[in-house]
């Protein structure tokens, strides 16, 4: 897989853009799921996917090709909806997807008549909360978290994507654990 | 209350760095102890949940957008993709290319009078003239010049990128042929090769 990588990179030094296109498709899930966990919203989720595949690609030349690309990836990523999440207002879209639960939105809050499998309205609703309680952490709890759980990367690798000490990750993960531990405890 | 340090261990657990020794005394820990072995479960629990979402997609058009959002590719490597994955469309037009260019480079070449060496055919200032009474065998050719006949010519006439008059009295047993654009020398030259590859079959058998 990386020697895959490794390989579409040198193509698009030359300037090959179909080569990224193979690029974006290996990784566009994760991306995507990152920003959507980090930001809540899947329309900024989108939009700061997209932003850190363009930003890779235009700094293609600046990513050192004995490392993996992938952290490099996430690192363009995590900073970019760090800078988001400061920058962000409250605001509320009608059609705003419900946290966690991914094509279900503010619309279907609204009753419809017909009901949903008893089963599959509790993972909803359960997905739904996690990802509500996950947006509340604080954002430098929130980014350890999901690269851990979501990205399910090591703790070297997220340490490295947040230019951070081990040490500091490690604080982070207990801590972002424990603040979901009790908001989580009686679901 | 139960030391910090058993909740270490359950993060080091957590996170898979705990070592066997103190994964023991972790385990001992929460048999006898109520309260950490809830809180532990509670932690595994949680770890359990926040795994479960883990599984998001891209929208469809992701990849497609991100592409149009991209700085302009160099045509360089554009066309450079294009004739790798047409390699017979490639080999074809480059035959193609280097047959147009040899072409014109021998047309261009051949700018200088000439005409094919026949005893009886008079040369005057660019002009060829086949005088009167005269029989001349064999094909005339005249590149860059004029050719006037008034005698006969036994074979074919052929001008390039000149003119050619032919007086009453004058006669051509074969063809006559007046090439003066590129387009028809081309024509005339593959003719020629044709021509030529066709003898070849032809004579063997005489030679």
């Amino acid at each position: 897989m990386e020697a895959i990588v490794k390989k579409r990179i040198k193509q698009v030094i030359k300037g090959d853009q179909d080569a990224f296109g193979e690029i974006v498709e290996i990784y566009k899930n994760s991306v995507y799921q990152l920003c959507y966990r980090m930001l809540g919203n899947s329309h900024e989720a989108e939009d700061m996917a997209q932003e850190a595949f363009i930003r890779a690609y235009v700094n293609i030349k600046s990513f050192n090709q004995d490392l993996k690309f992938s952290t490099w990836l996430f690192r363009i990523a995590t900073n970019l909806c760090i800078d988001r999440m400061r920058k962000k207002k409250p605001d509320h879209y009608l059609d705003a997807e419900v946290g966690g639960a991914e094509g279900l939105t503010m619309y279907s809050k609204i009753p419809s008549k017909a009901k949903l499998p008893e089963s599959e309205l509790e993972s909803l609703e359960l997905q739904e909360t996690v990802q509500k309680e996950i947006l509340k952490l604080p954002d430098k709890y929130r980014s350890a978290i999901v690269l851990k759980y979501m990205e399910e990367l090591s703790l070297n690798e997220i340490s490295e994507i947040l230019d951070l000490p081990l040490g500091t990750v490690k604080t982070r993960i207990h801590r972002g654990r424990e603040a979901l531990r009790q908001q989580l405890r009686y679901v | 209350m139960c030391p910090e340090q058993i909740i270490e261990l359950m993060h080091k657990y957590l996170d898979e760095e705990i070592n066997p020794t103190d994964e023991l005394l972790l385990r001992e820990h929460l048999q006898d102890c109520k309260e950490c072995e809830t809180l532990f479960n509670e932690l595994k629990k949680t770890v359990a949940f926040v795994k479960s979402i883990s599984h998001m997609q891209a929208p469809s058009d992701f990849t497609a957008k991100v592409l149009s959002g991209l700085p302009k590719e160099k045509k360089k490597v554009r066309m450079g993709r294009w004739l790798k994955n047409h390699p017979m469309l490639s080999a074809a037009s480059l035959f193609f290319i280097l047959m147009v260019g040899s072409l014109l480079s021998t047309w261009n070449q051949d700018r200088e009078f000439s005409v094919s060496k026949q005893k009886n055919l008079i040369v005057k200032n660019n002009t060829v003239i086949v005088p009167k009474g005269e029989i001349v065998k064999g094909d005339v050719i005249v590149r860059n010049g004029k050719l006037k006949i008034e005698g006969e010519i036994q074979g074919d006439a052929t001008v390039i990128n000149g003119e050619r008059y032919l007086a009453s009295a004058g006669h051509v047993t074969g063809q006559i042929e007046e090439v003066n654009e590129v387009f028809d020398w081309i024509w005339y030259y593959m003719k020629k090769i044709s021509q030529e590859s066709i003898d070849i079959f032809d004579h063997p058998e005489t030679e």
